[in-house]
């Protein structure tokens, strides 16, 4: 994905809810305001779990 | 972004509380509402032994960092499921956890204890995989907990666990469910407490804490579990929380405080049967014999045989 981008915006690109998610980079949370350069490498986690038990 | 509490550089933002989080105040902002939830449903005494039944993943592994933190005296549980390598690698998840930690993690194992594992057990019973899984893990969590002389049972479900369930037993009106549908169910009739101190933290939370304090979790969703309902749910619910944060808080807390005590009768009347040990295996059961030793029995009955070419009798009519 081209660059810079807010984080944000980044999850709004790849149509993922921002409750359902996090993004990492090299191990550390990354704000939902904070502008990904474009060399930047992130990990977008999923948070959700799923058994009812 | 800044701290709602010290105005340094924010990592993360809570919309549902409207306010914004360095690290060192958004672990005691978890620490802060586990505690809130302990206290506001006296979920817990300061000198209760607990048992926290651990999967290796976030919210388990967050609820037991908690509560060493807060003080309890706490010891990890955790039940070999026999779900391929998801189970094999949610044990050095958890395992490791309390290695490091110095932590006592007791393990039962499905199919070494019991003869049977999850994804076999269920389709011999004829019972979903997640049923299967759940009757299987309270039976085991109960004995574990009578075993061992535990005040309580704590288990990780958070918020989007319990507005999750709680859609689903709204949407099907099962009135006896929605009046168990509490944070804390008291020990009774030889059933040990069971206690939720996640309740009021979200599993973005508790993802975000592990990440802060160094816990490394299972991040895989268990294999079983795709498609079944409760993750839809949990899907709808954030939709709805995205455009109106503080939804999912106001849906389950709101059932809490204004309706679940009006479903009491029913979990009442379901639970006026008689209470006698199992036969087989003497825990607590409605029944003759428990839930689970009928499972184990059907599952443990359907040895697999090995089938060889028919041969058509002579003579055989066609």
């Amino acid at each position: 994905m081209d660059g810079p981008v807010q984080v944000s915006v980044l999850l709004t690109r790849l149509d993922l809810n921002r409750e359902a998610h996090l993004v990492i980079e090299d191990g550390q949370l990354v704000p939902g305001d904070k502008t990904l350069g474009k060399d930047a490498v992130v990990e977008v986690r999923s948070v959700i779990s799923g058994g009812a038990a | 972004m800044k701290c709602q509490v010290c105005r340094g550089p924010a990592i993360i933002d809570v919309r549902r509380h409207n306010a914004n989080f360095c690290q060192e105040h958004f672990e005691r902002l978890c620490r802060d509402q586990t505690k809130k939830s302990i206290d506001e449903f006296s979920m817990l005494e300061p000198d209760d032994r607990v048992l926290v039944a651990v999967s290796g993943g976030k919210d388990s592994l967050a609820v037991w960092d908690i509560l060493l933190q807060l003080g309890y005296e706490a010891d990890g549980f955790y039940i070999g499921l026999g779900i391929g390598t998801y189970s094999d690698e949610s044990r050095g998840y958890a395992q490791r956890f309390a290695d490091e930690r110095g932590l006592t993690l007791i393990i039962d194992d499905l199919l070494r204890d019991h003869g049977f594992d999850v994804p076999h057990g269920s389709r011999a019973a004829k019972r979903a995989p997640c049923s299967a899984c759940g009757l299987s893990k309270r039976h085991l969590f109960d004995e574990a907990a009578r075993r061992g002389n535990y005040d309580a049972i704590v288990t990780g479900h958070n918020l989007d666990d319990e507005a999750a369930v709680l859609m689903g037993n709204v949407l099907h009106w099962q009135a006896d469910y929605l009046g168990r549908q509490l944070p804390h169910l008291p020990a009774a009739n030889g059933f040990p407490k069971k206690v939720k101190p996640l309740v009021r933290l979200t599993e973005r939370d508790t993802a975000a804490y592990c990440l802060m304090r160094g816990i490394d979790y299972l991040v895989d969703e268990c294999p079983m579990a795709a498609g079944n309902k409760h993750l839809s749910y949990k899907a709808a619910l954030n939709d709805i929380e995205v455009d109106s944060p503080g939804a999912k808080h106001a849906f389950f807390f709101g059932f809490l405080d204004r309706a679940a005590h009006r479903f009491a009768a029913a979990t009442s009347e379901t639970e006026e049967v008689m209470i006698t040990p199992c036969e087989r295996c003497g825990a607590p059961s409605s029944n003759d014999v428990c839930a689970f030793c009928r499972l184990s029995e059907r599952a443990t009955d359907a040895v697999p045989i090995e089938l060889g070419r028919t041969r058509r009798r002579a003579g055989a009519r066609k």
